[in-house]
């Protein structure tokens, strides 16, 4: 232990994640002594306030932070990269509170463990971000990764429930043990963790093991992006997991793990940058084709949903293989209004599951868009956003990373990007259509049980998700500034 | 100006949907209100526009976002105003026409209508790339709901072809506007320059030959006109097909004068082709509407003959043709609407002899009918007899497609004007089936007394327009 020196701790720094895990232990511990009917807005309120502490936190570091420093012993970076990202998890975990507040009425025994669990996968998702070493990384995606394996099981007495947690936790550490065994081989070549130093080791490397390691990790970290083909997972996950557990998931772990990648492969692997930069591309292809085509057989919307996402993960690879500042531009800014929409979609579809009782398919929108107009206008909006039409703020997202593609030279990748919009057109706007274009008659589902009782926070939510998706349009500027700010700190290989 | 001349329609949308409408009447009379006064906008509009200068009116310039040079950039051009002219009196009618038939869920639907205005609107005003492809996009939502939710028995598998084909244009233009907005480093109409690129020109084309259409882009056409309410067709053919000749007049063919000179014949020879198909079928269709949608082809097909010709003259008449065939598809939709409401079929093997006792009727429908197949003295003949002079000078055989379509249109017109008015009496005729009512012809007059106006005065469009490119 002689040689053990504690690093300074840059307790600011930790401050997003400190306050997450701090709202996770209150959640366990008091919720303990709370009489049952307390638990339920007790915890939610704790973890609302948690996630909005944890943005302000982020922000206020956000705007200090002008250039960016590695902090406790170079494990994190203290940057504005890491510090969005975490504004960006914050929101979409107080989005998935207010999506969770109406579906843990019937959850109350675990409503603790439930919201501790969503507050400690945010603080996990916000360490991975800002990890600046191998070690930090794996450990940031283990923290989060165990969180939500669990949280997809915590309906315990479903078997589908049950069967997502399983898979996630077997094909997730899969994923992660792959993952490790590529960090090994990177510091194997390189005798170094850190990022800026295997990058200063690369010339020096075995480039044998550096790039069988670099590949590892992309195959490890698309596992998390749940880009094809490492995505088997993701359909079966999203669709059994309980639908707030899933809108967290679609939302968070997409900006947790492609920030994180990006982050990785330019600051660690600029060296081999020819590489990867073309790995990507062929993983953004292959997610696109295939995420688009096996969405258009589905008929239960959380899977469809589920492919939507994979596809978009392949949108969203296309500006962080293009390797510029102008991909980061894109990258940030199209996860603003994609996380919102994310959840809001899955918000509407456990609107909908709560009304009808039973999972959600074609039939079971039917009408929905006459019987319940906000909502239905909403997930119009959703889903005419996913294609990328106006006035969703997806639109600018897809317009930026086609825009970086081209820029880059690559004009057959945002080719294959709007060749992918196109088929993508079928089962959104079926979707659509699936709300408004039936006559209620042809297909009459009754509400089971009647109404359901008024759930202002879903409410909520979906309004916030509507004014975020719009909002990230009309502001376009001012975003794509902040996004410029927060890719600043990366130094592109091209 | 021009940003309330978009924001009206947009913004009347809104308030008619959010309003808690007790009255089934209300959203229809506020939505008409709303339409009216859009069309008050552009009277005013017109009266102080300064013709002699060519240059951008009414422009409105704010930065959206500055990385890549992309503007909220919005102003008239002189053969704009005509075309948004064109839009808001057809919108007008539409919104009128729905109002007085009665459609279901009337909040949404007039909303929908009114909405559609306010993208065309844009389309016709947009003085950026990225800006002309937003409102190009919004068009796409209001027609796919208009004609999903309100469409005939067919409506689900038109509103799919439909979008699907328009959306597979339009991306590819997307490619071709980022390709063009990054080289330039603007998205600027004005900035974006003179480029030689084959490819960004074909992206442009290519959107714009699937929503005109084009021949043989056009798949999507005789499903959706036949599956959209009378007057949802009646502004699909109308108006929205005019934002696709407006993109060639004000996009592809003066930006791209290069690739123009090598695509000029292939494009030449579609048009051709799509010319004299679509009025073949139009003399075959066995239904009104599929008469007016294969006229429609064939008529914006003429139109691209024209624009095609890159001189003064073809230009100006395709201008004028494109503000004449808005309001002659317009009003015989509506007028097809009108009797297919009385025989509830558009078969015209069961129509007949509707002529005998509904004189209106009659009138509108042959006054119409006369000036869409171009008789002399008509606006239609006008247009027409500019492209023909326009495309002579590219080579008289162009000419001659387009002459022998002109004998083409009078033979599929009559046989639309006998069919359904003349011959015996057709057996889903009832006899006490009543003549236009007031307020249909309230509706359709003004877009065939606008129409007779201009067959008195076709200098008013061709003399004052495309000042810009009169040199060309």
């Amino acid at each position: 232990m002689s040689g053990f020196q504690q690093p300074t701790i840059d307790w600011a720094a930790l401050a997003p994640e400190l306050v997450l895990l701090g709202g996770a232990a209150v959640c366990l511990v008091v919720a303990l002594f709370l009489p049952w009917g307390w638990r339920r807005p007790f915890c939610a309120v704790v973890a609302k306030l948690c996630f909005i502490g944890a943005g302000v936190a982020a922000a206020i570091l956000f705007a200090g932070d002008e250039t960016g420093v590695g902090v406790v012993a170079d494990a994190i970076q203290r940057d504005r990269l890491a510090e969005l990202a975490q504004i960006f998890i914050a929101g979409s975990g107080l989005f998935a509170v207010g999506v969770s507040f109406g579906w843990a009425r019937n959850e109350r025994t675990r409503v603790g463990e439930y919201y501790a669990l969503l507050l400690s996968a945010g603080a996990g998702m916000s360490f991975f971000v800002a990890a600046s070493n191998l070690m930090t990384l794996f450990l940031g995606l283990e923290w989060f990764s165990i969180s939500l394996y669990i949280l997809c099981a915590i309906t315990v007495e479903r078997l589908p429930s049950l069967e997502a947690g399983l898979k996630y936790l077997i094909v997730g550490s899969f994923g992660s043990a792959i993952l490790l065994f590529g960090s090994a081989f990177v510091y194997g070549a390189t005798g170094v963790i850190g990022y800026a130093d295997i990058a200063a080791g690369a010339a020096d490397a075995d480039r044998f093991l550096f790039v069988l390691g670099l590949a590892l990790i992309l195959v490890g970290l698309s596992f998390k992006a749940s880009a094809a083909p490492f995505h088997m997972w993701t359909p079966d996950v999203y669709q059994g997991a309980p639908t707030p557990v899933t809108a967290f998931m679609s939302a968070a772990t997409k900006v947790a793990a492609l920030v994180g990648t990006m982050r990785l492969l330019v600051t660690a692997f600029p060296s081999e940058a020819r590489l990867w930069t073309i790995a990507l591309a062929v993983i953004a292809c292959i997610s696109l084709a295939w995420g688009n085509l096996a969405a258009l057989v589905q008929t239960d919307i959380k899977r469809l949903l589920a492919y939507s996402s994979i596809s978009h993960a392949g949108f969203l690879l296309i500006p962080i293989a293009v390797g510029t500042s102008l991909g980061g531009r894109a990258l940030l800014y199209y996860l603003i209004p994609y996380a919102a929409m994310s959840i809001g979609a899955f918000g509407i579809v456990a609107a909908r599951e709560r009304e009808l009782a039973r999972p959600l398919t074609f039939d079971g929108l039917a009408g929905l868009g006459w019987e319940r107009p906000g909502l239905g206008l909403a997930m119009s909006l959703f889903m005419f956003g996913f294609i990328g039409l106006p006035p969703a703020g997806l639109f600018l997202g897809k317009f930026y990373a086609f825009s970086a593609a081209v820029d880059r030279g690559w004009t057959w990748l945002a080719i294959v990007g709007v060749v992918a919009t196109v088929v993508s057109i079928y089962y959104y706007a079926g979707v659509v259509g699936a709300m408004y274009f039936r006559r209620t008659i042809e297909v009459r589902m009754a509400p089971a049980g009647g109404s359901p009782p008024r759930d202002w926070a879903l409410s909520a939510t979906i309004l916030g998700a509507v004014v975020v998706t719009i909002g990230s349009f009309i502001a376009a500027g001012p975003l794509l500034d902040i996004a410029r700010d927060a890719v600043s700190f990366l130094e592109f290989p091209s | 100006m021009t940003t309330a001349l978009i924001l009206v329609p947009i913004g009347g949308a809104l308030w008619v949907w959010l309003t808690p409408w007790k009255n089934s009447r209300g959203p229809g009379g506020l939505a008409l209100l709303i339409a009216l006064v859009e069309l008050a906008l552009w009277v005013g509009t017109l009266a102080n526009f300064d013709f002699s200068d060519g240059t951008l009116q009414f422009e409105t310039s704010v930065t959206w976002f500055s990385d890549l040079g992309v503007s909220y950039t919005v102003g008239l051009l002189d053969f704009s105003l005509w075309l948004v002219g064109l839009t808001v009196l057809v919108s007008a009618a539409a919104i009128g026409y729905g109002f007085w038939v009665g459609r279901e869920r009337p909040a949404a639907y007039l909303g929908l209508l009114l909405f559609l205005e306010g993208a065309v609107v844009g389309v016709f005003t947009a003085q950026d790339l990225l800006l002309f492809y937003v409102f190009w996009e919004a068009m796409l939502i209001p027609l796919y709901v208009l004609i999903g939710v309100w469409g005939g028995p067919g409506r689900l598998g038109a509103t799919v072809k439909f979008v699907v084909y328009t959306m597979a244009g339009s991306l590819l233009m997307l490619v071709a506007i980022i390709a063009a907005g990054l080289s330039a480093g603007s998205f600027a109409f004005s900035e974006v320059g003179k480029n030689q690129s084959v490819w960004i020109f074909l992206g442009f084309a290519a959107a714009f030959a699937v929503k005109a259409p084009l021949w043989p882009f056009h798949g999507w056409l005789p499903d959706a006109y036949r599956e959209s309410p009378p007057e949802v067709a009646a502004v699909l053919s109308g108006v929205v097909s005019k934002a696709a000749a407006y993109g060639f007049l004000a996009i592809a063919l003066p930006l791209y004068p290069g690739s123009l000179t090598h695509w000029r014949v292939p494009i030449l020879v579609l048009a051709s082709i799509g010319l004299v198909y679509g009025s073949l079928l139009a003399f075959r269709a066995p239904d009104v509407r599929g008469v007016i949608a294969y006229s429609s082809l064939a008529q914006m097909n003429l139109i691209i003959i024209g624009l095609f010709a890159t001189n003064a003259s073809g230009n100006d008449g395709a201008l004028l043709q494109m503000v004449n065939h808005g309001l002659i598809s317009a009003a015989l939709f509506l007028l097809a609407g009108a009797v297919e409401r009385r025989t509830a079929t558009g078969e015209l093997s069961l129509l007949g002899g509707m002529a005998r006792g509904r004189p209106i009727l009659a009138t509108v429908l042959i006054t119409t009918g006369v000036i869409a197949l171009a008789v002399p003295g008509s606006a239609a003949f006008a247009g027409e007899f500019l492209i023909l002079n326009g495309i002579f000078t590219q080579g008289w055989g162009w000419a001659v497609v387009g002459a022998v379509a002109i004998v083409l249109a009078a033979m599929y017109i009559l046989r639309l004007i006998s069919a359904v008015l003349h011959q015996d009496v057709g057996s889903a005729v009832p006899a006490e089936a009543l003549d236009l009512r007031p307020a249909e012809v309230s509706v359709i007059a003004p877009l065939v007394v606008v129409l007779l106006f201009l067959s008195f005065w076709p200098a008013a469009i061709t003399d004052h327009a495309l000042q810009l490119f009169g040199a060309r």
